[in-house]
């Protein structure tokens, strides 16, 4: 396998509240490899945004503190460097999308003046015509009809389909290696979804940057991903290929994520859900943070004592942080026979 | 009167929607003189039965939230009738309206804002109750404990404000509120879209086995094509202001044949990564246009890849066609885009 372009290992990361320390991110380690997809899911709390943002010195500190970690990308630990040169790498080198383009962008300026702001920043040498001329060719390269007239337009005069695809140009300008999209298409409608999807699969192909997708929608995970991260309670549960993850899932987490879902192509009368609800991050149960929903940690005395490691389990490079991952090989999702069943035409 | 509060038996129809038309104006100037109007709801009919669910899909600003609103007179009704258990009540008062709204009672979408963060869990769930003099001398108490125990709460806790809730509990509360009247029917809008994954299925578990229990008619509205599957019996797909299509969900998903439905399920993910790249997608171009000027003719024409000049000319009606169940397209034909358990058999 290629080098990582980026490789995160035992990132901790804490909150100081009124309310007592919250424990948003204990331990996260993953590889990124050049080209590849990352999806990393999780619900909400589950610390998936919080160890991107803190990776990228996004997170006010305080109240946040990181108390460990490492984040080695070009040759660096950029959990290190100083703050311009970490700024110098964000937007430049590492490039994100968010949620809600509206808070992304200024509304006080046009979107060609913000595109424009973006590359200008890293290529002092290009003078006005040529950051205009590259402003309309990022545009219309995601989409976005009559270019030319539509820069001088200010982010209200977006739609936000629109505005998405304005910040996916923007993040694109400065040929990124790597491309984060943090909830890229939560706020949109799913015909709206569908477009930026193509759109964001466009810009990856051409300027081949890793991605990391963070969601907590597991279909778009399954449509854009290459490899997964199952997050819980500031933890990876789970990570491995796509495939298999999504087909033969290796931590009794996954498997209840998996069926909980409703389903679009087939009836069910009941859904499975995990019962009980996440844990407070501030009081993070002991040994596994799962162990109070988990099916299988009945009489068994480990998953409250010990925090079970990220370890080999099931095939190829699956991770399960189970102590009993090995009672769920044979069980397949309910998901893993749909594409053998095929389209009804 | 009394028939009003007779309990409808399963399957009778207990709502007729018939012609239903929402507009809002849009005003402008000094004189605040009308300049326009959003057409929210244009001509739509539909009937629901008791212990039945209708699924009203359709993105966002479709008018599907205004639609359920307006049937249940939130909103006053600009033309057409809504006819309850026999009673035509669109033209209701208000203090004609309260004793239909014991039988008809709506569920809303964000759980937060829904609740008063002042008033204790108890004082929530009786408050319909007490307005409907039924709490005092009517073993209110006891009632709001059953309730709440009904909802998969503890009674304990019903001292507790909505705050100290996790956003399911809070879901569950809105429930056992809008239980208390013990109404025939339901408007649940976006129920489930504020929570996540694993939380989203036991309130859905929760909503299926209330209605099995008490024959309740739900009147769902969502945007989410897997949850209404799930839940509803009926589906109706809603494109700026009117129905598309209507039909059982069986039909629907696998015979679909307005262009809009196969594009929303085309673009519906699924969480199966071995699909990808097998399955169609229909990527629609553009935006949804503005209701406040509707295109003439079919409202869909304008981002449909089958438009000719008699959808700028005529309204379609919503009329069996190509399929076995009523759309409203003039180049009606039915297109499979979800695959189908069943099909392989």
């Amino acid at each position: 396998m290629a080098e990582p372009v980026l490789s995160l290992k035992d990132l901790q990361v804490d909150f100081h509240t009124e309310d007592g320390v919250v424990h948003a991110v204990n331990g996260v380690s993953f590889d990124l490899y050049p080209g590849e997809t990352l999806g990393v899911v999780g619900e909400s709390g589950s610390g998936k945004s919080v160890t991107v943002m803190a990776m990228l010195g996004l997170i006010p500190q305080p109240p946040g503190r990181i108390l460990s970690g490492e984040a080695q990308f070009g040759g660096r630990d950029i959990l290190k460097v100083k703050d311009d040169e970490l700024r110098t790498i964000r937007g430049r080198e590492i490039a994100m999308i968010f949620q809600d383009p509206m808070t992304s962008l200024n509304p006080v300026f046009t979107i060609g003046f913000q595109l424009g702001e973006a590359i200008k920043v890293h290529h002092k040498e290009m003078g006005d015509d040529q950051i205009v001329e590259r402003v309309v060719q990022l545009l219309r390269m995601v989409g976005v009809p009559n270019a030319e007239d539509r820069v001088d337009q200010y982010p209200h005069e977006f739609s936000g389909g629109m505005r998405q695809r304005a910040m996916i140009a923007m993040a694109m300008a400065n040929d990124p290696a790597i491309l984060i999209a943090d909830e890229p298409t939560t706020a949109l409608d799913v015909t709206i979804q569908a477009q930026i999807l193509q759109v964001l699969n466009k810009a990856q192909a051409e300027t081949n940057a890793a991605t990391i997708l963070i969601t907590h929608d597991l279909g778009l995970i399954a449509e854009m991903a290459d490899r997964v991260i199952v997050m819980y309670a500031g933890r990876v549960v789970e990570s491995g290929d796509i495939q298999t993850v999504f087909h033969e899932p290796r931590h009794p987490y996954t498997v209840g994520l998996l069926d909980s879902l409703p389903r679009l192509e087939a009836d069910e009368k009941w859904l499975r859900p995990i019962p009980g609800q996440p844990p407070s991050l501030i009081n993070i149960p002991p040994g596994c943070p799962f162990h109070p929903r988990c099916f299988l940690r009945e009489g068994r005395e480990v998953c409250r004592t010990d925090i079970p490691p990220l370890r080999p389990a099931g095939s190829a490079d699956q991770k399960s942080a189970c102590h009993f991952a090995e009672e769920l090989k044979g069980h397949r999702s309910k998901f893993a026979d749909v594409a053998a069943e095929g389209p009804a035409s | 009167m009394s028939d009003l509060h007779t309990r409808a038996a399963r399957g009778e129809e207990i709502l007729k929607v018939e012609g239903l038309v929402k507009y809002f104006p849009i005003r402008a100037g000094l004189l605040k003189r009308e300049v326009g109007r959003i057409h929210a709801v244009d001509d739509v009919s539909f009937t629901l039965r008791a212990g039945e669910t209708l699924g009203v899909v359709g993105e966002s600003g479709c008018g599907k939230s205004t639609m359920a609103r307006t049937v249940i007179r939130l909103l006053d009704p600009t033309a057409g009738t809504v006819t309850f258990k026999g009673t035509d009540i669109t033209n209701y008062s208000r203090r004609q309206l309260r004793d239909v709204r014991r039988e008809m009672q709506i569920v809303f979408q964000d759980p937060y804002a829904a609740l008063n963060p002042r008033m204790t869990v108890r004082e929530i769930v009786a408050e319909p109750l007490r307005i409907h003099d039924l709490y005092d001398n009517h073993g209110g108490r006891k009632k709001v404990d059953e309730l709440l125990e009904r909802v998969g709460l503890n009674p304990e806790h019903g001292n507790r404000f909505p705050h100290e809730f996790s956003g399911g509990q809070r879901q569950r509360i809105g429930v056992a509120r809008a239980l208390a009247l013990e109404p025939q029917m339901l408007v649940l809008d976006e129920p489930v879209s504020a929570l996540d994954v694993s939380i989203q299925a036991q309130v859905i578990n929760l909503l299926a086995k209330l209605q099995e229990d008490f024959g309740l008619a739900y009147l769902l509205i969502s945007h989410d094509l897997s949850v209404i599957r799930h839940i509803a019996d009926r589906v109706a797909v809603m494109y700026l202001g009117k129905f598309v299509e209507i039909g059982n969900k069986k039909d629907v998903y696998s015979v679909p044949a307005h262009p809009y439905t196969q594009a929303l399920l085309s673009a519906a993910p699924i969480p199966d990564p071995a699909l990808r790249g097998k399955r169609e997608h229909i990527v629609l171009t553009g935006d949804v246009p503005s209701p406040a000027a509707p295109p003439s003719g079919c409202r869909f024409r304008t981002r449909c890849w089958k438009a000719q000049d008699i959808c700028a000319e005529q309204v379609p009606d919503l009329v069996v066609r190509a399929s076995n169940h009523p759309d409203a397209c003039h180049f009606s034909e039915v297109q499979t885009v979800v695959p189908t358990a069943e099909a392989a058999g």
